[in-house]
């Protein structure tokens, strides 16, 4: 008890610097929170993609797109539940600005095939009645103000057409994972539009989504999907909707291992500050531990000081890190929700913050313990003198 | 009757660059039980270097020093630390109190090193600061204590523990002329009433005139 309270006063002897000490552990420790939480939220499709939906699409790539005739051969393969198919429209909401997912859909098929996007009864139905309806997530409505019955126009940049559609649904997330930010809407209005301005475009789909019985049929479905469309105009690539989702990722990997990198070069950050402080802690202390020594207090009860100071100085900074995460993580998704639909703080990131913490304060304390152990009381006290 | 302290050609060299400094030289002598002694010298004469070594602060060169019995040249390092908890009792020119503690924490402290329950931790400080007249003093920081009061929970800190020895470098070095008597008063008083063998390094002669012996270090050796 006495040791703890001479740990905790002899911590906060240099108020100043102790505070700047833990500011910079708490600005370190958000930072580290929200590029971990990026890296999470970047794998979230991956996280949310069910084992048992496959996704085919044009095997040249995601540009070009697969003739909807194939849907009826993809459900008589052994193992298909369920088919459904879309394509990104990629449409324009007012300006660029408002960026968010789009697709048309089979809406049918679609919600089937998607049960994590829960819809009131009531809606549901008047979307599928509506071929002009659509359906958005709770955070996009919210975003943008929209209620059901809304009219909401998107400039198409994939395709040549412009598109109104009233808004019937608002569907949340069953998961924590689910992307509720999407606008989904019937396939069959864009494919009409698309035929009155570019026919040769029309009847075609950007992807296949099957529903499977088991996961364990992935590979088998997979390929005899791929083979029944083998050297014809447009061959597939069938994959598990995660190997899918993956492949979006793959394309950033370089960007996301920076991050991870940044991330933990943050931590290194924080130890050296710590480290230098705790330094500048046993310099001016040198006479005071020599006394100690004096006194017979070994040198690992004087590192036990040591450390123990720098650990309290370093928790104080990880609480108050963890506790300012979830503010500085509602700024950030409040400014890019629309790049990270789901932003969610990971509680395990708080295991790692006080982990890592931990960790910092015991490194930073080695160096100046040592120094301490090591010091000759002679000497210490000379320099009292 | 047997000397509490026994030194026996005790030797010390300083290295400065790669020239040994000899600091003391085959110095002999006894202390005999409730002794005060002063040690006395011109600067650099090797006074605090020689109170140091019969500490158990620094190590000897060569020769040997017994107290109580106890050859503590030929102790480790961690039996030596136990050593000086148990035996030894420091008062220093510069008072050296942890500022961060209350005078009574700062009495309390060599104690942690012993098996006493918090009580009676307590109850021993609270006793030696009223011995040192510091009984309405016990919950002030350090700063808030004059220089003469510092040093008299500096002294009520060395005799807690109720060691064998008390080595006092300068005790008087940083105090006026009023505190400083106040000081040497009370380590006569520690002396004479309670038997407590004071071995004091000085320069002041009205200091040095309280102890019962003088001894002068010239250049390293005794004379």
């Amino acid at each position: 008890m006495f040791a703890l309270k001479l740990i905790f006063k002899n911590a906060f002897r240099h108020k100043f610097r102790t505070l700047l000490t833990i500011g910079s552990i708490v600005i370190a420790l958000v930072a580290f929170g929200l590029l971990r939480t990026v890296v999470s939220a970047w794998y979230a499709g991956v996280a949310a993609s069910s084992a048992t939906r496959l996704v085919t699409r044009n095997a040249v790539s995601l540009a070009f797109t697969l003739p909807l005739a194939y849907k009826d051969k993809i459900r008589q393969t052994d193992g298909v539940t369920d088919v459904s198919y879309g394509s990104w429209f990629g449409g324009i909401y007012i300006n660029e600005k408002n960026f968010f997912a789009n697709f048309a859909v089979e809406p049918g098929s679609y919600l089937r095939l998607y049960p994590e996007y829960v819809i009131a009864p009531e809606e549901k139905e008047a979307f599928l009645r509506d071929r002009h309806g659509a359906v958005a997530g709770i955070k996009l409505a919210r975003r943008f103000g929209w209620k059901t019955g809304d009219l909401v126009t998107l400039k198409g940049t994939v395709f040549p057409v412009n598109l109104d559609f009233v808004i019937r649904a608002i569907y949340t997330g069953r998961d924590k994972n689910t992307d509720e930010s999407q606008f989904f809407f019937h396939w069959s209005y864009l494919d009409e539009a698309v035929k009155k301005v570019a026919p040769d475009r029309a009847g075609q789909v950007g992807f296949f989504m099957e529903g499977i019985s088991d996961p364990l049929l992935a590979p088998r479905v997979s390929a005899n999907i791929d083979r029944m469309f083998k050297n014809s105009l447009a061959e597939t690539i069938t994959e598990t909707e995660k190997s899918f989702q993956l492949s979006f990722i793959s394309m950033t990997e370089a960007l996301l291992d920076v991050i991870q990198i940044v991330s933990f070069v943050v931590i290194a950050i924080i130890m050296a500050v710590t480290a230098n402080t705790m330094s500048m802690t046993v310099r001016e202390r040198t006479g005071e531990y020599s006394i100690l020594k004096t006194l017979g207090f070994g040198g690992w009860r004087i590192a036990g000081l040591i450390a123990g100071e720098s650990l309290v100085i370093v928790m104080i900074g990880c609480a108050l890190g963890i506790a300012f995460t979830y503010p500085a993580a509602s700024v950030f998704k409040s400014q890019l929700g629309a790049y990270f639909p789901v932003f969610n703080i990971d509680r395990r990131l708080f295991i790692l913050d006080a982990a890592a913490s931990a960790l910092v304060g015991l490194v930073a304390a080695v160096f100046p313990a040592w120094k301490a152990m090591k010091l000759s009381i002679a000497e210490g006290l000379r320099r009292i003198g | 009757m047997e000397p509490i302290v026994r030194i026996r050609g005790l030797g010390k060299s300083y290295w400065r660059g790669n020239q040994p400094v000899k600091v003391l030289e085959d110095i002999t002598f006894d202390i005999a039980q409730g002794e005060f002694l002063a040690l006395m010298g011109p600067s650099g004469s090797g006074k605090t270097t020689l109170l140091n070594l019969i500490a158990g602060i620094d190590r000897v060169d060569s020769g040997t020093v017994t107290i109580g019995g106890v050859d503590i040249t030929a102790l480790s390092e961690n039996e030596l630390t136990g050593w000086r908890a148990m035996n030894v009792g420091f008062i220093f020119q510069f008072y050296n109190l942890i500022p961060v503690l209350t005078a009574l924490e700062n009495v309390e402290l060599p104690l942690l090193l012993t098996g006493l329950s918090k009580k009676e931790r307590l109850e021993h400080a609270r006793a030696v600061l009223k011995l040192v007249g510091l009984e309405d003093r016990m919950d002030h920081y350090p700063g808030q204590l004059s220089g003469g009061q510092q040093q008299r929970v500096a002294i009520a800190r060395a005799v807690v523990t109720d060691p064998v020895i008390l080595v006092a470098d300068e005790p008087t070095g940083d105090l006026d002329r009023a505190a400083a008597e106040d000081v040497l008063t009370l380590m006569e008083n520690l002396n004479g009433q309670l038997g407590k063998t004071i071995i004091m390094v000085t320069h002041d002669p009205r200091a040095a005139s309280r102890a019962h012996v003088l001894r002068t270090l010239e250049k390293g050796v005794l004379t």
